[in-house]
C-alpha cells in the first residue's frame, strides 16, 4: 500500500507537473503518438472496411490480415521498423507500429457494422432508386457507426497501451518515467506513469462509450411508443434535424 | 403497358429462374403474380425495376427497352413496395416517405407536404409523422411503405407480397385499402403473392406460375375458376375443394349454397343486372 501511496505522491509532486520533463508533457506526447496513430489507422481502415462491407467482397482477406496483425509482436516489430528505417525515422517507425496495430480492430468495426444491417433494408434502398453512393452514405455509414465507434474504441485503447513502447526508442511519451524509473530503481515513477496511463485509458474509454452511445441512430434506439401522443414533442425530427444525434 | 418478352434468367450457378416468359401487363390495372415460393414470381416482379437483369429476352415499358434505361432512373419512377415494408430505421416515417422526391431534388418542405398529404391516402394518422418504423405496428409499417411507393406518384408500382408478415385481420383490411386506392389512382400494379385468395380478390389479371416461371395460366379470377387450364391450376386455385367448391342444397323449398365442407355459405338468389 505504501508503494501505492508514493506513487501517488510522484504524481503530486508539482516539481513534476512543471518544465520540459513534465508529466503534463509526457502525457502531451503519448496523446499525440495515439491520436495521429488511430487518425492514420482510420485513414486507411475505414474506407476499407466500408468498401469490403458494401460490396461483401474480400472479407475472408480482411478476417486473416487482422489475425495476423493482431498477433504480431509489437516490440519486436518497433526494434525491426527502426534497424531497417534508421534511427533518424524511429518517429515515423513508432507510429507505424502503433497504427498497424489499430487497423484490425477499427477495420472489424467499419465491416461488420455494415454486415449487420438488414439486408431488406439495403435492397429496399436501392430499389427506391438509390444509387450505390447514396446507399452507403444514407444507410450504411448511420446505421453502421455504432459498431465502427467499437472499433475505433478498441483501436484507441489499445494504442495507448502500447504507446509506452515509443519510450524504448527515446520518443517520450508516459512510457519514459517507466524506462528511468528502470533505470533508477525507482519504483514510485515507474507505478506512477503505470497509473497515469491506466487513468488515460479509462478516460478515453468513457469518452468512446458516451461517443458509442450517441451513435446509435435514434430510430434504432427508440422503441414502440406506449401511445399516440397528442401534442408532437419531436417536431424538430421532422423538420429535417439528422436521425444521427 | 407492361410487356415481357421470351425473357429467361439463369443465375449465376445455374438455376433457371425464368424460362422464356412472354406476357403483356396493361396499364391502370392490378395484374397479380401468383405461385409456390421458388416458382421465379418475385424475380420477374425484380426484373421490370432492373433489380434483376434479364440473361436473354427483352422487357419494355411503354414500349421502352429497360436494358437501355439507367437502373437508378428506371427505379426512381417506379414504385416498391416490398415485404417487411424494408423502411429506413433511422429516418422518420415523413422522411421515409419522402426519400424519393428527396433524391430527386425535391424541396423539402415541398417533400414533407405531399408525404403528409400521402399518409391521408394510406390512412395513417399525421400524428404518427415524427415517429420511427419501430415504434410503428407491423399494419402501420406497411402503409407507410406503400406512402413511400407512392411519393413520386409513378405509373407503376410493384408489390412483392407486402401484406405477408401481417396478421390475417390487418392483412384483410389492407387488402380493402388497396383496392380502394386502386380504384382511385388507377395504377399499373405488379402484385406478387402465394396467395390464391389474395390473387383473386385484387387482381384483374391473375397469372398463375409453375416453376421457372412457366405461366399455367392467366386471365381474370372469373375465367380461372370457370375453367381451371390443368389439374395443377385446379389443385392450386383449389377448386374441387374447400370453400371454393359450392354446391346448391334445397332446404325448405329455399336453395342454399353450401361449399365443400358442408358450411353454408349463402343463399341462391336471382342475380341482379351487373
Amino acid at each position: 500500500m505504501n508503494l501505492f501511496l508514493e506513487a501517488i505522491a510522484w504524481i503530486l509532486e508539482p516539481a513534476n507537473w512543471q518544465g520540459q520533463r513534465s508529466i503534463p508533457v509526457r502525457i502531451g506526447e503519448h496523446l499525440f503518438y495515439t491520436v495521429l496513430a488511430v487518425l492514420a489507422a482510420s485513414i486507411i481502415a475505414i474506407p476499407l472496411g466500408w468498401l469490403i462491407g458494401h460490396t461483401g467482397k474480400g472479407r475472408e482477406i480482411a478476417v486473416g490480415i487482422s489475425g495476423a496483425a493482431r498477433a504480431l509482436p509489437s516490440f519486436g516489430l518497433l526494434f525491426l521498423f527502426v534497424m531497417i528505417a534508421g534511427v533518424l525515422l524511429r518517429g515515423p517507425s513508432a507510429v507505424l507500429v502503433l497504427v498497424l496495430l489499430a487497423i484490425p480492430p477499427i477495420l472489424a468495426g467499419a465491416y461488420a457494422g455494415l454486415e449487420v444491417i438488414d439486408r431488406r433494408v439495403i435492397d429496399a434502398a436501392r430499389a427506391m432508386g438509390m444509387t450505390e453512393w447514396q446507399i452507403l452514405w444514407r444507410v450504411e455509414v448511420p446505421l453502421g457507426l455504432p459498431l465502427l465507434m467499437g472499433g475505433l474504441r478498441s483501436g484507441t485503447l489499445q494504442v495507448v497501451a502500447t504507446a509506452v513502447l515509443a519510450a524504448f526508442v527515446n520518443l517520450g511519451g508516459l512510457g519514459l518515467p517507466i524506462v528511468e524509473g528502470i533505470a533508477l530503481r525507482d519504483y514510485d515513477r515507474m507505478l506512477g506513469a503505470a497509473i497515469l496511463i491506466i487513468a488515460l485509458a479509462l478516460l478515453l474509454d468513457a469518452l468512446f462509450a458516451v461517443l458509442e452511445r450517441y451513435a446509435v441512430p435514434r430510430g434504432v434506439r427508440a422503441r414502440r411508443a406506449p401511445e399516440l401522443r397528442t401534442t408532437a414533442p419531436r417536431r424538430r425530427a421532422a423538420a429535417g434535424t439528422p436521425a444521427t444525434t | 403497358m407492361i410487356e415481357f418478352r421470351s425473357i429467361s434468367k439463369t443465375f449465376p450457378g445455374g438455376t433457371t429462374a425464368v424460362d422464356d416468359f412472354s406476357l403483356v401487363i396493361p396499364s391502370h390495372r392490378t395484374t397479380v403474380f401468383v405461385g409456390s415460393s421458388g416458382c421465379g414470381k418475385t424475380t420477374l416482379l425484380r426484373m421490370i425495376n432492373r433489380m434483376v437483369d434479364a440473361s436473354s429476352g427483352d422487357l419494355e415499358i411503354d414500349g421502352e427497352n429497360v436494358a437501355r434505361i439507367d437502373p437508378v432512373r428506371l427505379r426512381r419512377r417506379i414504385g416498391y413496395v416490398m415485404q417487411n415494408s424494408g423502411l429506413l430505421p433511422h429516418r422518420t416515417v415523413i422522411d421515409n416517405i419522402a426519400t424519393v422526391p428527396r433524391l430527386n431534388g425535391v424541396a423539402r418542405t415541398v417533400a414533407h407536404a405531399r408525404a403528409l398529404q400521402l399518409m391521408d391516402t394510406v390512412g395513417l394518422d399525421r400524428l404518427m409523422a415524427d415517429r420511427y418504423p419501430s415504434q410503428l405496428s407491423g399494419g402501420q409499417q406497411q402503409r407507410v411503405g406503400v406512402a413511400r411507393g407512392l411519393a413520386v406518384d409513378p405509373n407503376i408500382l410493384l408489390m412483392d407480397e407486402p401484406f405477408g408478415a401481417v396478421d390475417p385481420i390487418v392483412r384483410a383490411e389492407l387488402q380493402q385499402e388497396l383496392l380502394r386506392l386502386q380504384r382511385e389512382l388507377g395504377k399499373t400494379v405488379v402484385f406478387v403473392t402465394h396467395d390464391i385468395d389474395e390473387a383473386f380478390l385484387l387482381g384483374d389479371q391473375v397469372v398463375i406460375l409453375e416453376k421457372g416461371a412457366r405461366i399455367a395460366q392467366k386471365g381474370t379470377p372469373a375465367e380461372i375458376l370457370a375453367n381451371p387450364a390443368s389439374d395443377f391450376v385446379a389443385s392450386f386455385i383449389g377448386a374441387d375443394r374447400g370453400k371454393r367448391a359450392l354446391s346448391i342444397r334445397e332446404i325448405d323449398g329455399a336453395r342454399v349454397v353450401v361449399d365443400a365442407d358442408g358450411t353454408v355459405a349463402g343463399r341462391l338468389v336471382e342475380a341482379g343486372p351487373s
